[in-house]
């Protein structure tokens, strides 16, 4: 997030797209829902499905599956055409307005009915509310980023931000709402293939050499390495040899299953390290016990970047070690000594060789957590990016044209289909699926339909169903719900059982490499 | 006198605007006890524990909403102010099954009425929350034993029927914190004042139970609730609050980075509360959060290194895993590179963990072939 999470209440518009916020982050959920009724602020959501959030909203677009670049657009097209940007902020901060103009000038409100679905009247309303207001903040998650223009989608909501000054402002801001405890700090640690910790580039000589004295080693490749979702072609192909893989289950979170699993087969030697026998462990061949957050000291960065302590609450089961620790030992066992005695050291040695992490250390973040970038032990922390200027100096607008998703509906496989996940549950539900109350509330997967839908397909809530796309079929639970759109079904991913993933696709945005989780073509019928 | 000062107990202290009397004492080290105030909700003055004596006005003021004006000479702990205290405790005492054994509990009748609430809640022990109430605190504090008045019997029976929250109505003491915590902070609202009078209640929509209304279970209004009318399901009469150890950490489960207080006995999380006054919660969790920690001490954690072997695992020690592991990668490094060979680190583990597979992956794999589910 360029803002914080606190600032949310700061807004006087919030517009939310592609978050079913109060399921995946319920407590950020109450930051936005006090905003609207104890503030008056403004809340547009723009989402297929009736998500909650709709009964709070001033205005509540509801697009086709992948068309956010066109509403984007269209919204900015009226905001242009009506004068209603921020000339200054436009002239003072940013460059490529003329470029942006020119690629949106097109999009109508008209036209961006055709492709959205979205009435026009709707598209003017809601540009001249976020336009209108002194301070609006965007709020963004997975519906916006997992599709194949998952970069240009994000692009046009900076776009959007940067054309209405709400950058580096108090209750503006790009919010994207991390959905992993630590996914900002895996990639702030260089959890990447292209670079070290603290997003220093792996194919920059000085970035290299600085590394190879830090850790005293030599030979560092200067080669942006492989995503996860490249490695998983490669080793299909038989090209790929080995794999280490850590706390994820991608045998049940990749795109296209059935295609990840013969892949994975494929390899020569697979260890897995967890806390659980996954799906994904199971095919290992050596599975390595680890600690969960209750058992180990460290740190998590947060969605708005507050590095936070995790600490030692319980012992672990069993002769079960921590992370780090397991990949420490590897790594002395292979002639390389890390030399770490504790987790705290660690992150010292963290702290030494990234720079927004420079100046913090566990003392200062023992009551509250720091926000990076924080590059030295006096610096109180940056709760919000970019408020003097943008690392590249200028904030760049990028024109992006409409590009359709990967996969559109036919004849053979009429509905959309996408995924996401429910209240009750996380990701994978390794964790969740083991508290009988969340089981209770939430026992197994569903597919969710509008009624129209249901009684096209001559089908009754409570059936089983059997659904298929082009790569794989699942058999689950039918939910006529007013959630859904006409046209378009829902299936969380957290089921391996039923997994949505064997029917999802694994297409990639070209350059986040993100498969395109959020559009697919099914077709659904009675279970046998 | 200074135009922006007010004097509570003879200290002269500056007010700030809009502030009410509570908050400038508060704010200035001044305990004024309350009981229906929620931090961060909207004050109602249901209680009347906060009342203080404020000169030249006519009767004893709520301090949790009336503002603060220049000029106030204010009294917080004077004989008329304990004694109004007094009496509201005294009341609420006698509202329900409230036997925390305050005092006279060597005479007879607290005996019959102990082991009538004993027999109601199917146990020999006290309350469920003894220790851990805030209402037994004031009658401690003021010394209030709760025989004043006729006790009056529970009129709605016990809710158990949700996997998460007991809604205990016999220790209900009608405040509302949980109808602020709902509707005020967490904004689900699933829960308000049902009823009139003597019948008063609290309830969801339509008087259902929570399992079958608009209930996300976030557990807020338990974390709010001052005495035992919402307590968690599992740890019900399994603590008290001396037993306990807590530790301050961070959630695992969403990017929200809530901050927990985990309550540990015998080596066991035993539950999970938001920690109050820290960002970016402030105390605030969701189901996941504050009720999904089953996994911990779940048995199906894994316990030892496995090996697999003609396709079934077997168990091993570390050294023998290690240095399988050590020598297979090695292998496979020296023989086909380290580009052949790729590391998924995790959104779920912490920085450190992080940061030690990509320094593994660069430093000793030799390759840049690290990535994580950040897209999945």
């Amino acid at each position: 997030m360029t803002n914080t999470i606190a600032d949310i209440e700061e807004a006087d518009v919030i517009l939310i797209t592609g978050s079913n916020t109060t399921e995946n982050h319920p407590v950020i959920s109450s930051f936005v829902k006090r905003a609207v009724t104890r503030r008056g602020a403004k809340l547009i959501v723009v989402d297929p499905r009736r998500i909650k959030l709709a009964e709070f909203s001033e205005k509540w677009l509801r697009p086709n599956l992948g068309t956010d670049v066109a509403w984007l657009n269209g919204l900015m097209h009226v905001i242009i055409k009506e004068e209603l940007y921020d000339k200054a902020f436009v002239e003072k901060r940013t460059e490529g307005f003329d470029a942006l103009k020119a690629a949106v000038e097109k999009f109508t409100p008209e036209h961006v009915t055709e492709i959205t679905g979205i009435p026009a009247r709707d598209i003017v309303e809601a540009a001249r509310i976020y336009a209108g207001a002194k301070a609006a903040s965007i709020l963004y998650c997975m519906g916006i980023t997992q599709h194949t223009t998952g970069t240009d989608n994000v692009k046009s909501l900076a776009n959007l931000a940067m054309l209405c000054g709400n950058i580096g402002i108090p209750g503006g801001g790009v919010n994207p709402l991390r959905g992993q405890n630590n996914v900002q700090g895996a990639c702030d640690m260089g959890g990447l293939p292209n670079v070290f910790s603290g997003y220093q580039p792996v194919n920059d000589p000085g970035n290299i050499s600085k590394m190879e004295k830090a850790w005293g080693v030599t030979g560092l490749s200067d080669k942006p390495g492989l995503t996860v979702t490249e490695m998983v072609p490669m080793a299909h192909k038989g090209e790929f040899k080995a794999m280490y893989i850590i706390g994820e289950n991608p045998l049940v979170s990749d795109a296209d299953l059935n295609h990840a699993e013969a892949s994975f087969s494929q390899l020569d030697f697979l260890v897995v390290q967890d806390i659980f026998m996954t799906e994904t462990a199971k095919t290992a061949d050596v599975v390595l016990p680890s600690c969960c957050f209750a058992e180990k000291d460290g740190t998590f960065s947060n969605t708005e970047r507050r590095v936070q302590r995790v600490r030692k609450a319980v012992e672990p089961p069993g002769d079960v070690w921590e992370d780090w620790r397991i990949t420490a030992e590897i790594a002395s066992r292979m002639g390389y000594d890390m030399g770490f005695e504790n987790a705290e050291a660690v992150f010292a040695e963290i702290a030494m060789v990234t720079p927004s992490y420079g100046g913090i250390t566990w003392e200062r973040i023992d009551r509250e957590g720091l926000h990076w970038p924080c590059p030295s032990t006096d610096h109180p922390g940056t709760p919000i990016l970019h408020t003097e200027t943008f690392p590249i100096g200028r904030g760049k607008f990028f024109p992006i044209a409409f590009i359709p998703p990967a996969e559109i509906t036919d004849d053979e496989y009429p509905l959309y289909m996408t995924t996401g996940r429910v209240l009750y549950h996380y990701h994978t539900g390794t964790m969740t699926r083991k508290t009988e109350g969340l089981n209770e509330r939430s026992p197994e997967s569903f597919v969710e339909i509008s009624k129209a839908d249901a009684a096209k397909y001559d089908l009754k809530d409570g059936d089983r169903v059997k659904v298929a796309s082009r790569r794989g079929e699942i058999e689950v639970v039918l939910s006529v719900s007013d959630k859904a759109v006409d046209g378009t079904v829902f299936i969380p991913f957290h089921f391996a059982e039923a997994a949505a993933n064997r029917l999802t696709n694994s297409a990639l945005d070209p350059v986040s490499k993100i498969p395109e989780f959020k559009v697919c073509a099914v077709k659904i019928s009675k279970a046998a | 006198m200074d135009e922006k000062t007010i004097l509570i107990n003879g200290n002269r202290l500056t007010i700030q605007p809009e502030e009410t009397i509570l908050e400038t004492a508060r704010r200035n080290g001044i305990d004024i006890p309350t009981l229906c105030h929620l931090k961060g909700a909207i004050p109602t003055g249901a209680c009347r524990i906060c009342v203080v004596e404020v000169e030249k006005a006519r009767a004893l003021m709520p301090a949790c909403t009336t503002p603060a004006q220049p000029g106030m000479v204010v009294h917080t702990e004077s004989p008329e102010v304990v004694n109004s205290r007094r009496i509201s405790i005294e009341l609420l005492l006698s509202s329900g099954n409230h036997n925390c054994s305050v005092r006279k509990s060597d005479t007879g009748s607290f005996t019959s009425f102990q082991l009538e609430v004993q027999k109601y809640d199917n146990t020999d022990d006290l309350c469920p929350v003894w220790g851990d109430c805030e209402l037994q605190d004031l009658a401690y504090r003021y010394q209030v034993s709760g025989e004043a008045f006729e006790s009056t019997k529970t009129k709605y029976p016990m809710e158990t029927v949700n996997p998460f929250i007991v809604r205990d109505f016999s220790r209900c003491i009608l405040c509302g914190r949980c109808v602020q915590a709902c509707n005020d902070i967490q904004v689900n609202n699933a829960i308000s004042f049902g009823y009139r009078g003597s019948e008063a209640k609290i309830v969801a929509s339509g008087d259902r139970a929570l399992k079958d209304s608009d209930c996300v279970f976030c557990g807020e209004c338990v974390q709010a609730c001052p005495v035992g009318a919402l307590v968690e399901k599992e740890c019900r009469y399994a603590w008290r609050p001396w037993e306990a150890r807590k530790v301050k950490t961070t959630c695992s489960y969403c990017g929200v980075g809530c901050q927990l207080t985990l309550h540990i006995m015998d080596n066991q999380v035993i539950k999970v509360a938001g920690t109050e006054d820290v960002a970016p919660n402030n105390g605030s969790l969701c189901v996941k959060g504050r009720f999904g920690y089953s996994f911990i001490h779940s048995p199906e954690r894994l316990t030892t290194p496995l090996i697999k072997e003609n396709g079934k695992f077997r168990e091993a020690g570390w050294e023998e895993a290690l240095n399988l592991v050590a020598k297979r990668f090695a292998e496979i490094r020296d023989t086909h590179g380290g580009d052949s060979m790729g590391v998924l680190t995790s959104a779920r583990v912490t920085n450190e963990d992080n940061y030690l597979a990509q320094k593994f992956a660069r430093g000793v794999l030799k390759t840049n072939n690290i990535d994580h589910c950040a897209r999945l």
